[in-house]
C-alpha cells in the first residue's frame, strides 16, 4: 500500500486512467443493479413460483418498510455518519401508531413521526454540537428507544391493535393498481429523496459535509445544521416505516426491528454508497434493499435450505461488496 | 477550531472534569455499592456477590478483547456472533470430549478473527463494516450448524460452568486471570506498545516500521478468541447450547463497558482496569434496578444515559 502510493504514477497511456475511472464509477453505481437483474433472472428461470404476480407484490410490500429506513440511512451515511437507532425507532414507531390509533388517525400518524423525529434531533444535536461519535450516540439511542417502547407496552406484554376499516389500516393494507399502498409511498419518498439530494442546496451540503467536513465548514456550509437535519430525517423515516408496518400488520408488534439497522446499512453499502461519506446514491439503496429481499426469497424457495443460510449469504455478500468498493476506491485514488 | 475559546475553562472545573474522566467509573461503582448497602436488603451477602460476579464474568471477558480492538481505533461487532458460534461448535464436538471441542471452538473463532483482521489490515475496510459482515454471517453459520437449543450433558463442561476453587467459581477466576494477563500485555510488552501506537496514528506507525498488519490481525484474533471463551463459559453455565439468543447484544454491553471505563473510541489508549470496572458498573446498575422491581425498560434507558454521559465526559480527552 505504502510502496504503491510513494511511487509516481507510471501510467503512460493518456486514455487508460479515464477509462478505468469511468469503469470503476460505473461498477460502483450500477454493480448492485446488474447483480439484482442476474439473480432475478436466474431465480425466475429456476423457480416457477418466483416471477408470479403474487410473489413479486409480496416481495415489494415487504421490501417497502426496510427501503424507507434505508432511505434515511443513505443520507446519514453520505455525511460520513451512521444511525444504529433505526431498528428501535422502527419498533417504537409501530407501537406508537397502534397506540395512537385509538385516538384517531391523525394522532396515529403524527405521534410516531413526532417522537421518532425528536429522538433523531437529539441524536443530531449530540453528534453535531457536542461532537460525540455517531456510532456511540445512536447506539445509546437504540437502547433508549427500545426501553421507551417496552415501557409503553408493559414490557412487551401488551400489543395494541389497529381497528379494521380505519384510514390507517387502509393505508397499510390497501392496494392501488395491484401494488400495496406502502410500495407507492416508498416510491414517492425515494423520488423526493433523490430530488432533495441531487437538486437542493441541502442535498449539496450533505455531500459536502461527507466529503470533507472542514472544507465544507470553510466554504460556509452549515455543517452542524445539516447533520442535525440528516439524523432527524433518519429518525422520521424510521418512525414512518414503523407506523406503516404496524398498519400493514394491523398491530404494533414489539419484537420487530431488531437487526434492522444492520440490514439497512448493508443495503445502503451494497447500493454503492461509500461508508466514508461524500459519495452515494438514493437509487442504489433501493436496489440494495431489493437485492437483499430477492436473496431471502430465493433461499425460502429452496425448501431444503434453512432460513439461517440467508444470514450467511448476506454476510458474505456484504463482505464481497465492501472489498470490491475498497479496491475500486483505491484504484481511483492512485490515479 | 471553535473549541479554542471554549477550552479556557476555570482551572478547577477542568480539574474536576479530568478527575471524572479518570476515576469516574470507580466512583460510580463505589456509589452504587454504598447506595445498595443502605437500600437493598440482603445486598451484603456472599451469595449475592457471587451471583453478580458470575453474571458479569462473560461480559468482562468479551470487553477485554473489545478494549484492545477499540485501542486500535477499531470496533468489533462480531463478538456476540462468535459467542453463538462457540456454543454451536461446542455442542457439535462435545461427543469427542471437552478438550477436542474446545480446540474446535478455538479454530472456528480464530478463523472469524483472521477474516475480520485481514479485512481491516489488508483490504483496508472500516472495522465497523468488516465486523458487521462477520456478525451477520457468523450468527447465520452458528444457526446453520445447530438450528435450535440443545441440552448438553457433559460432567467436565458442567463443572467448568458451576464448579469452584476455594469458593471462587471458575468463571470469576478465569475472567480475573485474563484481565491480569491483558493488563500485563498492554503495560509491559512490545505488542501492547505497538497496539497503542497504531491506534494513535496508523500512518505514523507504518512509517516507523511497526508490523501494523500483524498487530491488527492479532488483535482481532484475540478479540474473537476471548469472545469464544465467554461463549463456552456461558454455555457451560447454562448446560445448554443456545445459538439463537446467546451473545445477543453482547457487542453493545462490551462496548459500553469499555467506553464507560474510560477507553476513548478514538484509539491510542486502553484502560483495562477501567474496562473491568465499567462492566461491573453496568452490572450493578442493572441489578439495583431489577432488585427494586423496576422493569427492564428502565434498565435500558438508564444504560443509554450512562453511555452518553461517559462519552460526553471523555470527549475532551479523545481529541488530543
Amino acid at each position: 500500500m505504502t510502496t504503491a502510493s510513494i511511487e509516481p504514477p507510471q501510467d503512460t497511456h493518456p486514455v487508460g486512467p479515464a477509462r478505468h475511472e469511468r469503469l470503476s464509477a460505473l461498477v460502483q453505481q450500477h454493480g448492485a443493479l446488474a447483480v439484482l437483474l442476474i439473480v432475478s433472472l436466474v431465480a425466475s428461470l429456476s423457480f416457477d413460483s418466483f416471477a408470479t404476480g403474487d410473489n413479486i407484490s409480496n416481495m415489494a410490500t415487504s421490501s417497502a418498510f426496510l427501503a424507507i429506513v434505508a432511505l434515511g440511512m443513505t443520507f446519514v451515511i453520505i455525511t460520513g455518519g451512521v444511525d444504529l437507532s433505526v431498528g428501535s425507532l422502527f419498533a417504537l414507531g409501530g407501537v406508537l401508531a397502534a397506540w395512537g390509533s385509538r385516538h384517531g388517525t391523525l394522532v396515529a400518524l403524527l405521534l410516531p413521526l413526532a417522537v421518532c423525529g425528536l429522538i433523531g434531533v437529539v441524536n443530531g444535536l449530540l453528534i453535531a454540537r457536542s461532537r460525540l461519535a455517531p456510532f456511540i450516540v445512536t447506539l445509546a439511542a437504540m437502547l433508549g428507544a427500545r426501553g421507551l417502547m417496552l415501557a409503553l407496552t408493559d414490557e412487551g406484554a401488551d400489543t395494541y391493535l389497529i381497528g379494521k376499516g380505519s384510514f390507517l389500516a387502509e393505508l397499510g393494507q390497501g392496494t392501488t393498481l395491484g401494488l400495496g399502498n406502502p410500495v407507492w409511498i416508498t416510491l414517492a419518498l425515494f423520488v423526493a429523496g433523490a430530488v432533495v439530494l441531487r437538486r437542493t442546496r441541502f442535498g449539496q451540503h450533505v455531500y459536502a459535509v461527507g466529503g470533507n467536513e472542514d472544507a465544507a465548514a470553510l466554504m460556509g456550509a452549515p455543517v452542524a445544521r445539516t447533520k442535525i437535519l440528516v439524523y432527524a430525517l433518519s429518525g422520521l423515516l424510521a418512525g414512518l416505516a414503523g407506523a406503516l408496518n404496524a398498519a400493514w400488520l394491523a398491530s404494533g408488534v414489539t419484537i420487530l426491528g431488531s437487526g434492522m439497522e444492520l440490514d439497512a446499512i448493508s443495503a445502503v453499502v451494497i447500493g454503492g454508497t461509500l461508508l466514508t461519506g461524500g459519495l452515494g446514491y438514493v437509487s442504489g439503496s433501493l436496489v440494495g434493499v431489493l437485492l437483499l429481499k430477492v436473496i431471502q426469497n430465493v433461499i425460502n424457495q429452496i425448501g431444503s435450505l434453512d432460513s439461517s443460510y440467508q444470514q450467511v449469504v448476506s454476510g458474505a455478500f456484504l463482505a464481497v461488496v465492501v472489498i470490491a468498493q475498497t479496491w475500486l476506491g483505491r484504484r481511483r485514488q492512485l490515479m | 477550531m471553535a473549541e479554542a475559546t471554549l477550552r479556557t475553562l476555570p482551572l478547577d472545573k477542568a480539574r474536576v472534569l479530568h478527575w471524572l474522566q479518570r476515576y469516574g467509573v470507580y466512583a460510580g461503582v463505589a456509589a452504587l455499592l454504598v447506595v445498595n448497602t443502605v437500600i437493598t436488603p440482603y445486598f451484603l451477602t456472599v451469595e449475592n456477590f457471587r451471583t453478580q460476579a458470575v453474571q458479569v464474568a462473560p461480559v468482562i471477558i468479551v470487553a477485554l478483547g473489545m478494549a484492545l480492538v477499540i485501542g486500535t481505533e477499531g470496533v468489533d461487532l462480531s463478538v456476540g456472533a462468535v459467542m453463538a458460534l462457540a456454543a454451536s461448535v461446542t455442542a457439535l464436538y462435545l461427543g469427542y470430549g471437552l478438550l477436542p471441542a474446545l480446540l474446535a471452538v478455538a479454530l472456528f473463532a480464530a478463523g472469524v478473527g483472521l477474516a475480520g483482521g485481514a479485512l481491516v489490515a489488508f483490504v483496508g475496510v472500516q472495522p465497523i463494516v468488516a465486523t458487521l459482515a462477520l456478525m451477520v454471517g457468523g450468527r447465520g453459520l452458528a444457526l446453520v450448524l445447530l438450528p435450535q437449543l440443545k441440552d448438553l450433558r457433559n460432567p467436565a463442561l458442567a463443572s467448568l460452568g458451576s464448579g469452584d476453587l476455594l469458593g471462587f467459581p471458575y468463571l470469576i477466576l478465569i475472567a480475573a486471570a485474563l484481565a491480569l494477563l491483558l493488563g500485563f500485555v498492554m503495560r509491559r510488552t512490545t505488542f501492547g506498545r505497538q497496539l497503542l501506537a497504531i491506534g494513535d496514528s496508523r500512518p505514523a506507525a507504518q512509517l516507523a516500521g511497526l508490523p501494523v498488519r500483524r498487530v491488527l490481525i492479532t488483535v482481532y484474533v484475540v478479540s474473537a478468541l476471548l469472545a469464544a471463551v465467554a461463549g463456552v463459559l456461558a454455555t457451560a453455565r447454562l448446560q445448554a447450547s443456545d445459538p439463537t439468543s446467546l451473545g445477543n447484544l453482547m457487542e453493545l454491553s462490551a462496548i459500553t463497558a469499555v467506553v464507560v471505563g474510560g477507553t476513548p473510541l478514538t484509539g491510542g489508549r486502553v484502560n483495562i482496569a477501567g474496562t473491568v470496572a465499567g462492566a461491573v458498573l453496568i452490572q450493578l446498575l442493572t441489578a439495583t434496578l431489577i432488585k427494586h422491581d423496576l422493569p427492564p425498560s428502565w434498565t435500558q434507558i438508564a444504560q443509554a444515559i450512562v453511555i452518553v454521559a461517559a462519552v460526553y465526559a471523555a470527549r475532551g480527552r479523545g481529541k488530543r
